[in-house]
């Protein structure tokens, strides 16, 4: 595919692989901050390849795993009632709540049905007007214009039995927390190119500033990920921190401008909780009290269900590097993939996830810390 | 996160208020929003995510880009310096 | 109904048979085992398998001689929609069910087929169905021999679901089986992979897209017949249907206690298959495939397995795509186009399309 292949060239890709090589002349811990980022890292094996001084911290950046047990709940409580329809995304059926999952509620006769974009779920809205609909919206700022428009349509169109979930995230104030934190082993970030398309990379700068470490703006090819590495590294080695855009073919300083309008319409910041992290200020989204009408929270009641995080998780320490997977107690027994009790074990390409299945290989595999 | 592939603007319409058109991702066709990209002609490129045209891919930055990639380290070949990655 | 030239199914114009009574819907009756069962089997099953026989409770069928085992097969197929670019639900399990039994190297000589039909299905979408299915039989040479038929309430099921079972014959000195899997093995898949869970996708409410891409539904068991005849040592065969190639070489590692090595870029991709996993968010080695198989033979045999794959018409794109190793059993890896090496885990359950 036209800007996908050209990305993904193995031999521009050792030249890359090289040029860090040759640069790098001491160890670095870099972390990405984006799922798609680490899938990209992990299913080409990128970290494998890199020069042993250059260290690979996967970040929390999959919304999936980051949603709070609470608002799991919730999404369950409301997925189970005979007058909803609920609809997801299809990373979210297997994200386990406190008791359960979606496909548990599923197979319970609740109506649970997957979407591949938000306005599926409007229409399905319009085509059941006896019934409830309700969208779980999810996600990081790039998902959030897909989100904000279905209430925006519900609200033009009149549409009084749609609701949306809304659990979503923002990366600044992530890379805020993990930056700030005394233990953070970090020298530098990679920042979500698709998130930058729609934000615009300018909330990045003051981080730079405050923190002192490079940002760089980075795509999802194999080419992408390794010239934001390249990058990253070069500035550490010159001693310099500034903010660099390696994704300037999707990624402009401004971002997506219609889509921020549309965000600032729908959404207004609030505090959140980051499963197996503990809450972040302002680092989320919710629906503006205009949009009561169609905040599913309100509308259900569920507002007051809520749900203790485990306390034996240190996926917050895991996600920093200040631990390995394998130093949680409950690795590997209250915590395996089919039982997370946090975020790096729910994703596939969690820290503790990764580690779990790496672990098998009679090779001794190297496995980044917190990869 | 944010799984967003390329593809083709192949036509453009509007549908009951909102601006909706067709993608081509290399021979898959897929409707989709372009609400949140006015300006987006037919033959365009643009990242999708969701169902919704996120951003116009920039073509010269993109051929810029590969064209720093190929320059990259063949310098070093010239001077017969090599690299220590696998 | 089919073209006598080609044995293809055309369904254009196709109209119920009469008599089938003053009803163009499948009523309860039609599974009470009265006179309307008797003329839905009279008139639409018969004609449809192109089966004259006496009707009786069991089918007879001749074992060949010089054959001492039987091997046995059934599957269900549930799948929606019921009619998709390249094919249906009738000749899926014509097809799946002649390439489970297939796989253990018999050629087979007789299928059943068993179906729960919803009360209210249309009699033309259940005509077609077993249009395509007595098609796709007589195109095999493998007949449909006994059968049965349900009714179930609406409501209680989704139009229409077919069970095959199939037996076949296994020449005598063929020992195909997954534990056979040996270091040094040659790993061939028999063609582009991915299409037919592409087609059916294409077609699944909520997710609509358009593709030239058609399920690659079909019958192996030519395939087999000739790969056995370069080869009667081959060691493995399997059809990757659910789960795809990944499930495939994962259970065959667990089973044989083997390692797994496939190089990702000779997996054949289509361009449209990948484009569509690219926009979901899913792996085309986890997407089903109904017409290709995945065959692990001795290194020193491969060429010539290749040969006759290539020979056959479902096998043109027949291609070596890694080998059994002796090291890390149980596991599969995979080498990525950049060079490293990354372990491969079975697929968690159903494919679903995913934004992060």
């Amino acid at each position: 595919m036209k800007y996908l292949d050209e990305f993904n060239d193995p031999d521009l890709a050792k030249r890359l692989f090289d040029e860090i090589a040759t640069t790098a002349t001491q160890p670095w811990a870099i972390m990405e901050v984006c799922g798609g980022q680490t899938h990209s890292i992990i299913r080409n094996g990128i970290d494998q390849l890199l020069p042993d001084s250059i260290e690979l911290i996967h970040g929390p950046g999959c919304p999936v795993c980051v949603t709070p047990l609470g608002m799991i709940d919730k999404a369950l409580a409301i997925a189970a009632r005979p007058d909803v329809i609920f609809c997801s995304f299809g990373d979210m059926l297997r994200v386990p709540g406190s008791h359960q999952d979606l496909f548990g509620v599923k197979s319970m006769g609740g109506d649970v049905r997957v979407v591949y974009s938000p306005l599926d779920a409007v229409k399905i809205a319009e085509e059941h007007p006896d019934r409830e609909v309700v969208f779980f919206a999810i996600g990081f700022e790039t998902t959030a214009p897909p989100n904000a428009m279905t209430v925006h349509l519900a609200r033009e169109r009149g549409l009084t039995n749609f609701s949306i979930l809304v659990s979503h995230v923002l990366v600044p104030p992530a890379i805020a927390a993990i930056a700030s934190s005394p233990t953070s082993r970090v020298d530098g970030f990679l920042a979500a190119g698709h998130v930058c398309s729609v934000m615009g990379t300018r909330e990045y700068g003051p981080l730079v500033e405050q923190f002192g470490m490079p940002i760089v703006v980075t795509g999802f090819e194999p080419l992408d990920v390794l010239e934001g590495i390249r990058r990253t590294v070069a500035q550490l080695e010159a001693g310099e921190a500034r903010l660099e855009n390696a994704y300037a073919r999707v990624v402009s300083d401004e971002g997506n401008v219609a889509a921020q309008q549309m965000l600032s319409t729908v959404f207004e910041v609030c505090d959140r909780q980051w499963r197996g992290i503990g809450e972040i200020p302002a680092s989320g989204w919710r629906l503006r009290p205009e949009f009561d009408a169609w905040n599913a929270e309100l509308k259900f009641d569920v507002a007051d269900v809520d749900a203790p995080e485990s306390a034996l998780c240190r996926a917050g320490e895991v996600l920093q590097g200040l631990i390995k997977p394998h130093e949680c107690e409950a690795f590997g027994d209250e915590c395996t993939p089919r039982t997370p009790l946090g975020a790096t074990m729910v994703s596939g390409e969690g820290a503790c996830a990764a580690y779990y299945q790496y672990r098998r290989l009679d090779v001794p595999v190297e496995v980044a810390t917190g990869g | 996160m944010c799984l967003a592939v390329p593809g083709r603007i192949v036509d453009t319409r509007d549908e009951r208020g909102a601006k909706m058109g067709t993608i081509d991702f290399d021979g898959v066709r897929k409707d989709i929003c372009l609400a949140y990209l006015p300006d987006i002609e037919v033959g365009d490129y643009a990242i999708v995510h969701a169902g919704f045209a996120i951003s116009r891919i920039d073509e010269e930055s993109a051929l810029e880009t590969l064209r720093m990639f190929h320059e990259l380290g063949i310098l070093d070949e010239e001077l017969g310096v090599t690299g220590g990655a696998e | 109904m089919a073209d006598p030239s080609t044995g293809a199914p055309d369904f254009d114009g196709w109209s119920c048979p009469l008599p089938l009574r003053h009803t163009e819907r499948i009523v309860m009756g039609h599974g009470g085992g009265g006179r309307m069962s008797g003329e839905l089997i009279e008139h639409l099953f018969r004609p449809a398998f192109g089966a004259s026989g006496e009707l009786h409770d069991a089918a007879t069928v001749p074992i060949p001689v010089g054959s001492s085992r039987l091997a046995f097969s059934t599957d269900s197929y549930v799948v929606r929609p019921l009619f998709f670019p390249g094919g249906c639900i009738g000749d899926l399990a014509v097809h799946g069910t002649i390439n489970d039994v297939a796989m253990s190297g018999a050629r087979p000589i007789g299928l059943s087929c068993g179906f729960i039909i919803e009360e209210g299905t249309e009699l033309s979408v259940l005509g077609r169905i077993a249009e395509a299915m007595g098609a796709a039989a007589r195109a095999a040479g493998v007949p449909l021999v006994t059968g049965d038929t349900k009714v179930v309430d609406a409501g209680s099921g989704d139009g229409v679901y077919v069970n095959t079972a199939g037996i076949g014959v296994i020449p005598d000195g063929v020992d195909i089986r997954p534990t056979r899997a040996t270091p040094g093995d040659a790993i061939i898949v028999s063609g582009p992979i991915g299409e037919h869970g592409v087609a059916v996708m294409s077609q699944r409410d909520g997710l609509e897209f358009g593709t030239e891409i058609r399920s690659d539904t079909a019958a192996l068991h030519e395939m087999v017949a000739a790969i056995v005849a370069v080869c009667p040592d081959v060691h493995v065969l399997r059809d990757p249907t659910r789960g795809g190639v990944t499930a495939t070489l994962c259970e065959i590692a667990t089973a044989a206690g083997v390692g797994i090595e496939y190089e990702e870029d000779r997996v054949p991709v289509p361009d449209a298959v990948a484009a569509a996993c690219s926009f979901l968010g899913l792996d085309p080695m986890h997407i089903a495939n109904e017409g290709k198989l995945v065959a692990i033979v001795p290194e020193a045999a491969a060429d010539d397995v290749l040969a006759a794959m290539h020979a056959d018409p479902h096998g043109a794109g027949a291609t070596v795509i890694g080998r059994v190793v002796a090291d890390h059993p149980g596991v599969v890896t995979a080498r990525t186009r950049l060079g490293a090496r990354r372990v491969v885990d079975l697929p968690l359950g159903e494919q679903l399309p995913r934004i992060c």
